[in-house]
């Protein structure tokens, strides 16, 4: 079936999948809990304007915040209930930060606003698509939350020619989005169709990795029920991470993002396949972004599954309905054991973009490690799919030559964790660039503020030179004018005071005394001098 | 519930130092075998002293820096440079060489610039190189192989040569030593004699000289179960043994009656400890794959030009801690294109 030419991308790694564990239990879908929690603070760090106030009810679906902000899309109740409180709560965030929440109590009765969706998407405008996925709250359900209306607006002249949709889920343990296409792949199939007449681009490349046969036979049989002629599914092998956005496009296409840039620079759109669903319930049925589905797995946890939860359900509702954690339980981690983050509580709640809550046992994930110093073997560049040098970001990352890592191309890394697992002298890599990045972005900040303030102390510098030249010439002027601009009266009154100077000393040469000559060269200069611009004319 | 956090990622790492170490120090016993085999057992009583020396050595150091003992010691580093050292010295030389050549290895090769990861050069061949330059005589005292002279020393006779220089009734020092086929070609050819005539003594047969040759053969066998098991990069190996053979082909065929052919030259000597084993050392070698196959080939042409142009027999030690200089540099001019980045 693969009738694409596939690529490889640098490095890599096959890592032992464990995706057996959550996708053999059937799709469950969790329970209303009592409690919503939607942090106000989305993906780009400001807070949304809460638009209801505590005491108001609120019907699933209904916008509870919204912002001007293109890049912060509105937050939707995930249920009918009461708003009880706005007040701090820790967030999901691998900064283990608070910040404001609307909480809403569930009256169990799920009451919704009315959803409207249009008939035939073929009719409304590109605009009109983007605004209608804007308002239903749709970010990428990948893991990194972009909000899809502004990755559908490609912007400038950019000619997107290929969409990509990325079901490569290449962590290990994740397994929602094999789920979501064993179970809905028509919903995926028709949110493609609508996201390629969004962007007017002809083809759609549908990736899953090749340890997905359910996912892939869902599709192809969903394929053939409907007008799919511009979709085309593709096998791609299952090494991590291929998906990754810039790994997949190199996989599909041989295209490289170039650096610094974004995929639509090289007429490339990448969304996920839970994103494309949720495009489409928007679309066709106008329901907003308030449920996904995500994998609650590891040896920590009793029952291993894929639940399809409401966004701001509590993370200890969901382990709750997985069976309770196992005895053993150690670490809880949002997202994968390459790419995620660990989280101290499961007092947190669900966001669009906790694609797995995996709950790992004492031996199943480390945290420290205890490393030697790095021997310049090479087998994290081997493993690097950004094709950078690792040994050597680190060595500059870690005696503080920042300039040298950037020259490295440190901003290049996409923290992936090969090179970390592959060390051999066990060095956490991928913390080391974390932190120099922050050490280059604290610098460049520095030293943007250095050169303002230098600026600033120049133009002042400037600006005093300035006054001062000016004040001279002025007085110069002044000066000029006195020696110059003779009205008759002033003419006449200095012949008067020479005649009487004359009568009451006697002359002691000629006309042509030389100090006399000085003394009125001094008094008034030549016209010349006093009118440069004059003189130049001249010319 | 409260759980503690770290930094992804949290799978746990699939390699350690001390496994690598451990898997080099495995790679060598094939040539370690071949050299028993040939020259007796002088070369196991030379690597014991070799790794009580670098243990002390090692221990000592990383007290005196007031850093942890016990994981170096685990790590099997300075057991590598210890092996790595001991085969190259002649069988019979004296315990203090030995000793003295490891020590040096360890605290002004290895400890004096940091430690493991931090020396510039490859720590065995710093110890080779002073113990070249200081004892000649010793060094270049090498036994003929089994295959010629039909026999070779016993475990205890070995251990009292070394220990207390004093051989089996009717044996000498200077009767039992015999130069290396590379010393042998040298030498004579300064005597204005050909090749021909040369390679005619018994000491050449087969391609690299008899003895010479088997040693040669366990390390590269070594050294293939090595590139298999991904613990050195090939470009190394590869540059070094492509640069050799092709370089000695080009002279061979310009002057074969005082050039040796090039399988000779890479079955001879150093050449494929060098190849595998020395040039390899992942910490004084080049980092980047395209500078590695060139710090490879510029080993593999530097120790022909030693062999036939300069005053030593063999070359690999100083080819080898002359590019180990140059490695910043060309890792510096060979770094790959990072994806996005132009071509």
């Amino acid at each position: 079936m693969n009738l694409l030419k596939l690529w490889n991308f640098h490095g890599g790694l096959h890592l032992d999948g464990h995706k057996r564990e959550s996708c053999t239990a059937a799709l469950a879908v969790a329970r209303l809990p009592e409690r919503l929690v939607f942090p106000l603070q989305q993906r780009n760090g400001e807070d949304s304007k809460p638009v209801v106030a505590p005491g108001d009810r609120v019907l699933k679906g209904q916008v509870i915040a919204r912002d001007e902000s293109p890049f912060n899309p509105p937050i939707h109740a995930s249920s009918s209930g009461i708003v009880r409180a706005m007040e701090d709560l820790p967030l999901p965030h691998p900064s283990g930060l608070s910040g404001s929440c609307i909480v809403i109590e569930t009256d169990g009765e799920d009451a919704a606003v009315n959803f409207a969706g249009v008939a035939d998407y073929r009719q409304c405008s590109p605009d009109e698509l983007r605004r209608r996925i804007y308002e239903a709250g749709i970010v990428g359900l990948g893991g990194a939350a972009f909000p899809t209306s502004v990755k559908v607006a490609p912007g400038g002249n950019r000619k997107i020619d290929t969409l990509i949709l990325n079901g490569a889920e290449c962590e290990p343990y994740i397994t929602c989005d094999d789920t979501l296409l064993s179970h809905y792949p028509e919903d995926v199939l028709e949110g493609a169709k609508i996201l390629l007449h969004i962007l007017r681009a002809e083809r759609c490349l549908l990736a899953v990795e090749d340890d997905m046969p359910d996912a892939l036979a869902a599709l192809e049989q969903a394929k053939q029920r409907g007008d799919f002629g511009a979709i085309q599914l593709v096998r791609v092998p299952a090494v991590y991470p291929t998906g990754g956005e810039k790994q997949l496009i190199k996989v599909l296409t041989g295209r490289e993002v170039p650096a610094r840039g974004i995929p639509a620079d090289i007429g490339i759109v990448c969304q996920n396949v839970g994103t494309a669903a949720a495009v489409y319930n928007a679309v066709a049925l106008g329901a907003p972004l308030i449920s996904r589905i995500v994998t609650v797995t590891g040896r920590g946890v009793k029952q291993p599954r894929n639940i399809l939860a409401r966004i701001g359900t509590p993370l200890a509702d969901l382990i709750a309905q997985c069976g309770g954690y196992a005895n053993d339980a150690e670490r809880l981690v949002l997202g994968g054991p390459m790419m995620g983050f660990g989280v101290p509580t499961d007092d947190l709640p669900l966001t669009k973009s906790a694609n797995c809550l995996l709950v790992a046992d004492r031996n199943e994930l480390i945290g420290e490690k205890r490393s030697l110093p790095c021997i310049r073997c090479g087998a994290c560049a081997d493993a690097c799919p950004a094709n950078l040098l690792p040994q050597q970001l680190y060595w500059y990352g870690r005696s503080d030559q920042i300039e040298r890592a950037l020259d490295y191309n440190l901003f290049d890394c996409i923290e992936c964790g090969c090179c970390d697992v592959v060390c051999p002298s066990q060095i956490p890599l991928v913390q080391y660039f974390r932190a120099a990045k922050g050490k280059a972005v604290a610098k460049r900040r520095e030293r943007e503020k250095a050169d303002h303030a230098r600026l600033r102390f120049e133009s002042r510098q400037a600006r005093k030179e300035q006054e001062k030249r000016e004040r001279a010439e002025n007085a110069k002027r002044k000066k000029e004018n006195l020696g110059t601009g003779k009205s008759p009266e002033i003419l006449e009154a200095i012949e008067r005071a020479k005649l009487r100077r004359a009568e009451k000393t006697p002359h002691p040469s000629g006309n042509g005394d030389p100090l006399d000559d000085a003394g009125h060269e001094t008094a008034t200069p030549p016209p010349a001098a006093a009118n440069p611009s004059g003189s130049l004319n001249s010319d | 519930m409260r759980f503690p956090t770290a930094q992804a990622p949290y799978l746990a790492p699939v390699n350690s130092v001390n496994r690598i170490m451990l898997e080099v120090l495995v790679a060598l016993t094939p040539g370690l075998a071949a050299l028993v085999w040939q020259f007796g057992s002088g070369v196991l009583v030379q690597c014991l002293i070799a790794l009580l020396a670098a243990e002390l050595g090692e221990a000592a150091m990383l007290a005196l820096r007031r850093r942890p003992v016990a994981p170096a010691i685990k790590d099997y580093s300075a057991a590598l440079t210890a092996m790595l050292l001991a085969v190259s010295l002649p069988p019979l030389a004296p315990w203090w060489l030995t000793a003295f050549g490891t020590l040096f290895a360890i605290i002004i090769g290895k400890h004096l610039y940091g430690g493991l990861g931090y020396n510039p050069f490859n720590p065995a061949m710093v110890g080779y190189a002073v113990l070249l330059i200081s004892f000649p005589q010793h060094m270049t005292a090498w036994l003929p192989p089994k295959e010629l002279s039909g026999s070779a020393l016993s475990f205890a006779d070995a251990w009292n040569a070394i220990f207390s220089r004093t051989l089996p009734s009717g044996l000498t020092f200077d009767a039992l030593a015999m130069a290396t086929p590379l010393d042998t070609i040298k030498t004579q050819l300064g005597l204005n004699r050909f090749l021909d005539e040369i390679q005619t003594g018994g000491l050449f047969s087969g391609i690299g000289g008899r003895g010479w040759q088997w040693v040669n053969f366990g390390f590269l066998l070594g050294g293939l179960w090595m590139l298999k098991r991904g613990i050195i990069a090939w470009q190394i190996p590869a540059g070094f043994l492509t640069a050799l053979f092709a370089v000695a082909m080009i002279f061979f065929l310009i002057d074969p009656a005082v050039y040796p052919t090039p399988l000779f030259q890479c079955f001879s000597g150093a050449a494929m400890l060098g190849a595998f084993f020395i040039a390899t050392d992942p910490v004084s070698a080049s980092t980047t794959p395209r500078g590695r196959l060139i710090y490879g080939a510029s080993i593999g042409l530097l120790v022909f030009v030693i062999r036939s142009f300069g005053g030593y027999p063999d070359g690999v030690a100083f080819a080898v801690l002359l590019l180990n200089l140059a490695a910043p540099t060309i890792d510096h001019y060979t770094r790959p294109r990072v994806y996005g980045h132009p071509k």
